[in-house]
């Protein structure tokens, strides 16, 4: 990996984003019968919160402020040790797969800060709700890891997922699918989508991520949903890398297969967010457990 | 050179025995008896570490023998890789705590307790040190009695309060289990080897050598409170100063770790069920651990069981070193036991850390209780960052040193899962999805302590007039949290105390496997942390360019609500619920909730609490029947000396008719 490799694809990692939000949003608006916003609103949104001026609560101290820095600096940490195009990601050594998981609990831990230090109690139901649900998703996303860690024998996740997947889906066709299964609804619960979340609405009791923005604005605003945007993408790429075999053939017909791939998964959440409803709370941590039980039979299959 | 380690070592001992005693004759009002505590314990502690620096820098294992013998056996003490290992920590965590007395609980303040409480803290150091040196039993069992009964006295230093004397006898009862157990151990291993040495490879058949270890891990994870044995722990932990939780917590129950180390390096190998029994012994306890947790109101308590927690990690360590000892992977076996030793020290800077924040938080509010905290940040900035990194180490998080020590385990439990086969295969697979678990929840107990003490609105007037903290306690506040920083920007550094730990562990992993530098990945973690903390940076120079200050400040936005109170604000029992409902299985928690009906309700309160369900729903019960049965024995209990001199010469003489003889 060059520096310039690493620098396309940190690049890629805080401007493709948006562009996949807009993907989400324009799937749902023709799914409803709508014409929906331009593809690129995500970004025009994201240029008007960074030129705006901010108000802070009486309350709050420097943690409300380090929420929003903390998400977009360990989100695109995270991006460097997913692969997009490339066979290995610009960071990449045994045992990353650890970090992955645990540099979103960071950017979490003050993320639910920031909301409990502005004193708003609907901020700390969101930040509660926040932290209960994602603590029920550990698991799950742990076992589909340990999946793949069984039929690669790598600890990094370049090693997992880098090299051609046809391979691992001939192999291990069933406990691939049921962990990428899993891998998808920690991807729904972890970037707060419906059904867990919607992103949309505006009734402050029924959220968990937005309700924890409600007391930011202008570019910290824009920080928090940079940050929360890159997350999506880079949890995306994850099991896209998992999920479809990309060509083995020049580099930029690769990545070319990846950013179709990545698309393509956003038309797949926006479809998904089209036709089901939220759940109501208390049934959410009963689908994160059943994902972790659905890796767990996967991984029951390969060492039984 | 080996015998000046040794002495070094056992120099802090002396010094850290005798720091409280001048105190006994000095007036008791004037602050400089506990700062001359706190120079002889900071004097051992520098003794201590240049004994470790000697030891991790190559200095060769020495034994001192002391002019004093059992059964015709010179009683020893010694100094090797794995007693430096644990000697720097308790000297260090030591020295900071008296420190830190020095503004938390000066005799000034506590005229009644504070003088004896200096003797039984430096005496407990010193016991401490004395167990982890020591090289034959009658010393360790010297060191172990001196330990229990100093600790006894430092936890009930305030023992006019009912619960701190009720804590007192509950440890007191546990530590004479474990005496007993270990008592047991030592006999049983001169029974079969015809020596007390702890040192070097018992000469006893595995069978034998098996029995041993499961007596003293009995008496060694009562010590360090593994669950289920942890019923000491938790009320221990929250009635003591908070310097002597710290060390409690940091420190003492460590010694149950040691144990076992030094036990599984003296007995003949374990059978691989061994190891895989003590990583699922330490998987229920952190996964058990960080769920009771989860309930806690009571800052210290919520602490107390996350120790629980984190000595199940150690165990998780401690079992995968054993069973990948006996699979004869050694790999697996490195990875464990670099993980468990390097979190022993990692929980001992951590949680030294948080149990000095919660005192300090105590100490300005008089409020021990999360719901009648909040707001602290305005007015203890320094406590609360510091508070906010002892936070981040413990739950695991990048860039900070609990990760550091969570990722060899991980990469351990990775390789055993990929490399065997069958049942630790299973067993590997299951530990992973506990710790993640136990990352999960751990998240959201700290981000709720630490969210409810110290930031939102004060719920209370006590929180609303909190003050900051003397420089005497913040001090070895800013140390702990430094080293947290350190280890986990730069493991290296730990690495030559580690290499010689593992060393004598196992001196022929150490000598034939590969190396820890090649098997942990310090290198990338110093990567990894130097990469977060530079976007880190970034990520702030963009906001601070972005945002115009000074920004205009106004009420948080309460949705349209007019009079939001800060009793409004989301409390720890709320913040848990969820969770709480989820594990009630596991939890049982009680609740007193009155019935909300009608347009106009009546005020009403809601009363939420999780009992320890060992101590309060088994042993306890067992005990008060135990008492009640055993009411018709009381004649033998006549209160006089004679009479108990009596039952002691019968025993003895029993003893003697009964045995063969063949001890001497």
């Amino acid at each position: 990996m060059t520096p310039l490799g690493a620098i396309a694809h940190l690049a890629l990692a805080v401007l493709l984003p948006p562009l996949l939000l807009g993907v989400i949003q324009r799937t749902k608006a023709r799914m409803a019968g709508r014409r929906g916003a331009p593809l690129l609103q995500p970004y025009y949104d994201l240029a008007k919160l960074f030129s705006k001026g901010i108000v802070l609560s009486r309350t709050t101290t420097w943690v409300f402020l380090a929420g929003p820095v903390v998400a977009v600096a360990t989100a695109s940490l995270a991006s460097l040790l997913v692969p997009f195009g490339e066979k290995a990601a610009p960071v990449s050594f045994a045992g990353d797969l650890v970090l992955f998981a645990y540099l979103f609990g960071l950017g979490r831990f003050f993320t639910v800060a920031a909301a409990l230090d502005t004193g708003s109690s609907f901020e700390g139901m969101g930040g509660a709700r926040e932290a209960t649900f994602s603590a029920l998703a550990e698991p799950a996303l742990f076992l589909s890891l340990l999946v793949l860690v069984i039929v690669r024998q790598s600890f990094s996740l370049s090693g997992l997922v880098g090299e051609d997947q046809s391979a691992l889906w001939a192999t291990a066709g069933v406990p691939v699918a049921l962990a990428c299964l899993s891998l998808f609804v920690v991807l729904l619960a972890e970037n707060s989508r419906i059904p867990f979340d919607d992103p949309t609405t505006h009734l402050e009791l029924t959220m968990i991520h937005e309700v924890m923005l409600l007391d930011h604005s202008g570019p910290l605003l824009g920080l928090a949903l940079l940050g929360a945007a890159q997350k999506l993408l880079v949890q995306s790429a994850l099991l896209v890398r998992i999920a479809v075999p990309l060509p083995d053939g020049p580099e930029p017909l690769r990545w070319a297969a990846f950013l179709a791939a990545i698309l393509a998964l956003g038309v797949v959440i926006g479809l998904v967010e089209s036709t089901m409803a939220r759940l109501r709370l208390r049934q959410v941590p009963m689908l994160l457990i059943a994902a972790s039980l659905l890796s767990a039979f996967g991984m029951v299959l390969l060492v039984r | 050179m080996a015998i000046v380690s040794a002495a070094l070592a056992v120099a802090a001992i002396a010094l850290a025995a005798v720091s409280g005693l001048p105190g006994l004759w000095l007036a008791r009002e004037r602050p400089a008896p506990d700062r001359l505590a706190a120079s002889l314990l900071g004097l051992g502690a520098i003794c201590a570490a240049s004994a470790a620096l000697l030891v991790a820098a190559g200095a060769p294992d020495a034994t001192l023998a002391l002019p004093w013998r059992v059964l015709g056996e010179r009683v020893t003490v010694g100094l090797d890789g794995l007693s430096a290992f644990f000697l720097l920590p308790i000297f260090g965590i030591a020295s900071l705590g008296s420190l830190y007395a020095v503004g938390d609980f000066p005799a000034a303040a506590h005229p009644r307790n504070a003088r004896r409480l200096r003797v039984a803290f430096g005496l407990l150091a010193s016991g401490v040190g004395l167990v982890v040196i020591a090289r034959h039993a009658f010393a360790f069992l010297a060191g172990w009695e001196l330990m229990a009964l100093a600790c006894f006295f430092s936890i009930t230093a305030e023992d006019e309060r009912e619960e701190v004397r009720r804590a007192g006898f509950v440890y007191l009862a546990c530590t004479r289990a474990s005496t007993l157990a270990l008592t047991g151990a030592f006999v049983l291993l001169h029974s079969a080897s015809h020596s007390f040495a702890l040192d070097g490879l018992a000469q006893i058949d595995p069978a034998t050598g098996r029995a041993v270890f499961g007596l003293a891990l009995v008496g060694f994870a009562l010590k360090a409170g593994a669950m289920p044995l942890h019923l000491w722990l938790p009320g221990a932990h929250a009635m003591a100063p908070s310097h002597v939780s710290a060390l409690l917590s940091g420190v003492m129950i460590k010694v149950g770790i040691y144990g076992i180390l030094r036990m599984a390096s003296l007995l003949p190998p374990l059978a691989a069920g061994d190891g895989a029994g003590i990583l699922a012994l330490g998987a229920v306890s952190a996964v058990a651990g960080v769920a009771f947790a989860l309930g806690q109101h009571p800052l210290k308590r919520l602490l107390a069981y996350h120790s629980i927690e984190n000595i199940g990690i150690i165990l998780m360590g401690v079992g995968l070193a054993l069973l990948g000892r006996s699979l004869g992977n050694r790999e697996v076996e490195l990875l464990g036991i670099a993980s468990a030793l390097l979190h022993v020290w990692n929980h001992a800077l951590f949680k030294a850390l948080l149990f000095f924040g919660a005192g300090s938080v105590i100490h300005a509010t008089g409020e021990g209780e999360l719901d009648r905290l909040g707001g602290l940040a305005h007015r203890m900035p320094a406590t609360a960052l510091l508070f906010g990194v002892g936070a981040v180490a413990i739950c695991g998080l990048p860039p900070l040193n609990g990760f550091v020590s969570e990722l060899l385990l991980y990469l351990g439990l990775l390789h055993t899962l990929v490399e065997q086969g069958g049942a630790p295969r299973m067993l590997a697979g299951a530990a992973v999805v506990a710790l993640a678990l136990v990352g999960g929840l751990a998240a959201a107990c700290f981000v709720k302590a630490f969210g409810v003490v110290f930031l939102g609105e004060p719920r209370s007037a006590a929180a609303a007039r909190a003050h900051e903290s003397s420089r005497s306690m913040l001090a070895p506040m800013a140390v702990l949290a430094l080293l947290c920083v350190a280890i986990g920007v730069a493991p290296q550094i730990a690495a030559p105390s580690l290499e010689a730990a593992v060393r004598s562990f196992d001196p022929g992993l150490a000598a034939a496997g590969p190396g820890l530098r090649e098997v942990a990945p310090f290198d990338s973690i110093s990567l990894g942390a130097a990469l977060l903390l530079g976007a880190l940076a970034a990520a702030a120079a963009v906001a601070a360019r972005r945002v115009r200050w000074p920004a205009p400040r106004d009420a948080t936005w309460s949705c349209g609500y007019a009079e939001p109170s800060p009793r409004m604000q989301v409390t720890a029992s709320s913040f848990a619920d969820t969770l709480v409902g989820i594990l009630r299985w596991l939890l049982w928690p009680e609740v007193d909730a009155a019935r909300v009906a009608g347009p106009f309700p009546e005020p009403a309160r809601l009363d939420t609490r999780l009992p320890d369900p060992v101590l309060d729903r088994v042993a306890l019960p067992v005990a008060r029947r135990l008492a009640e049965a055993s009411t018709r024995l009381r004649w033998v209990q006549q209160g006089h000396l004679h009479a108990y001199v009596l039952y002691i010469l019968i025993a003895v003489v029993v003893a003697l008719l009964t045995t063969r003889g063949d001890l001497g």
